[in-house]
């Protein structure tokens, strides 16, 4: 038996598996494959939809379909949005910090910035 | 301007200091290089083995005893590959293509779980897996749910929900079984014989043997050691298999008062490495299997393709007119 099957964990999650001699990285991409969609359902009526994760189609339909049955097997859904994930423009985390600068230093934009008398009521 | 380094330090001061604050690490933060690697890893092996153990199962559908049990057998199934594809969505996320991914479980280059090169040689085995594969599984997937890598915690939070069905369908058909005939229960025996170790084995080798466990409990990937899992599992299972009548096949397990937990025997961790090595019982039959329904829809992929380039031109073309 090989040195490389030594290291093994439950990490898995499924089950044991070994933690070295195993390849990890990313390679070159071989073919094109189909778009990364990312995707959003509404649970129920009455509630935003949310992002649930994303899958490969090759177009908007069957993107719209292979949702359905990846994320909403068991009624989790009443409405689904696809959209291909390079079409999302995203804020950038290393300039989260002055990104959200503006909002950071204004606590009079909040009711608890205000002192009010106890006694007033429904404020 | 800072340079390089200065940056560099600060990126691995904010993730450690999300890491102790038990915060979750996002696909665009800055992480370590081994961090993202020991990720790929984990995750990828976590979506193969959801894929291929969709054969051990498969297998018994068209057999299963009556159309509900077909339905049953179907459905769940069809989680497995349901919980690759959310496995699959989460390692992406860290930068690796999916297609890469299957080409490496196909070429042997990532493994998957040890315990899907076993055969499934009776019905009996869809409800021993159910029970106790799929328990084990549960034992090991709770905690990733508080994984420090948000994808995967949020995968993990799907799979489990899902997982639950899994193991009471399996643990309702073996009831049905035991109160059943005579051959029926030593059906369930049997099998529960054959599975038993290679269930405490999902839970990887002792805690001495486990060199990887340390770093990924520092990073917040992993929350509980092997053994402790495995604990945890031997301790739920012995009054279930009481309530379903079997033995479990372990001569040294029994209840020890002053620990509050059940003793029990070594596994055959020499099997277990060789299993892994790919002399498993089933290691060869499923990997081809896996390579040859790969192989054998790469033209549903290529004509699907075809057409929503065709549909593309098209709407190009009238943009145009």
């Amino acid at each position: 038996m090989s040195e490389d099957v030594t290291d093994l964990t439950a990490e898995g999650g499924r089950g044991a598996v070994p933690t070295t001699g195993v390849e990890a990285g990313a390679g070159e991409r071989k073919r094109r494959s189909w778009p990364l969609y990312e995707v959003f359902v509404r649970g129920k009526r009455g509630l935003n939809h949310v992002h649930v994760g994303s899958l490969h189609a090759a177009d908007d339909e069957m993107a719209l379909h292979n949702a359905r049955d990846v994320y909403t097997r068991r009624n989790e859904g009443v409405s689904i949005w696809v959209v291909r994930a390079d079409h999302i423009t995203a804020s950038s985390p290393a300039e989260k910090d002055p990104f959200f600068a503006p909002a950071g230093d204004k606590v009079y934009r909040h009711p608890t910035f205000y002192a009010i008398p106890e006694e007033v009521p429904h404020l | 301007m800072p340079d390089t380094d200065e940056l560099a330090a600060g990126f691995e001061a904010e993730f450690e200091r999300t890491i102790a604050a038990d915060q979750r690490i996002e696909p665009r933060d800055w992480m370590p290089d081994a961090y993202r690697r020991t990720l790929i890893r984990q995750i990828a092996q976590h979506a193969h083995s959801e894929i291929i153990g969709m054969q051990p199962e498969g297998n018994w559908i068209l057999r299963a005893p009556s159309l509900r049990r077909k339905a049953i057998l179907l459905a769940k199934v069809q989680d497995e590959a349901g919980h690759g594809m959310y496995l699959y969505a989460a390692a992406e996320t860290l930068g690796v293509d999916r297609e890469e991914l299957t080409e490496k479980l196909i070429d042997s280059k990532q493994k998957y779980s040890s315990i899907f090169n076993y055969p499934t040689l009776s019905y009996a085995d869809i409800g021993v897996i159910g029970w106790l594969v799929d328990g084990a599984a549960i034992c090991n997937q709770v905690p990733l749910c508080r994984c420090s890598y948000g994808p995967y915690a949020r995968a993990m939070i799907r799979i489990c929900k899902e997982e639950s069905f899994h193991q009471r369908q399996g643990y309702e058909l073996l009831l049905a079984m035991v109160n059943g005939t005579e051959a029926q229960r030593a059906m369930v025996q049997e099998s529960v014989d054959r599975w038993w170790w290679p269930s405490l084995m999902m839970f990887g080798p002792p805690d001495a043997d486990s060199p990887n466990t340390q770093q990924s409990m520092a990073w917040g990937i992993k929350r509980h050691t092997n053994d402790e899992l495995r604990q945890r599992f031997v301790d739920m299972t012995v009054p279930q298999a009481a309530a379903l009548g079997v033995t479990l096949p372990d001569p040294d397990l029994r209840w020890n008062p002053e620990r509050q937990a059940h003793d029990y025997g070594e596994p055959d961790w020499e099997e277990f490495k060789a299993v892994l090595a790919g002399s498993g019982p089933t290691n060869a039959q499923r990997l081809a299997h896996r390579r040859r329904a790969h192989e054998n829809g790469a033209w549903v992929r290529e004509a699907a393709q075809a057409y929503a380039d065709k549909q593309a031109a098209r709407s190009r073309k009238e943009a145009a007119a």
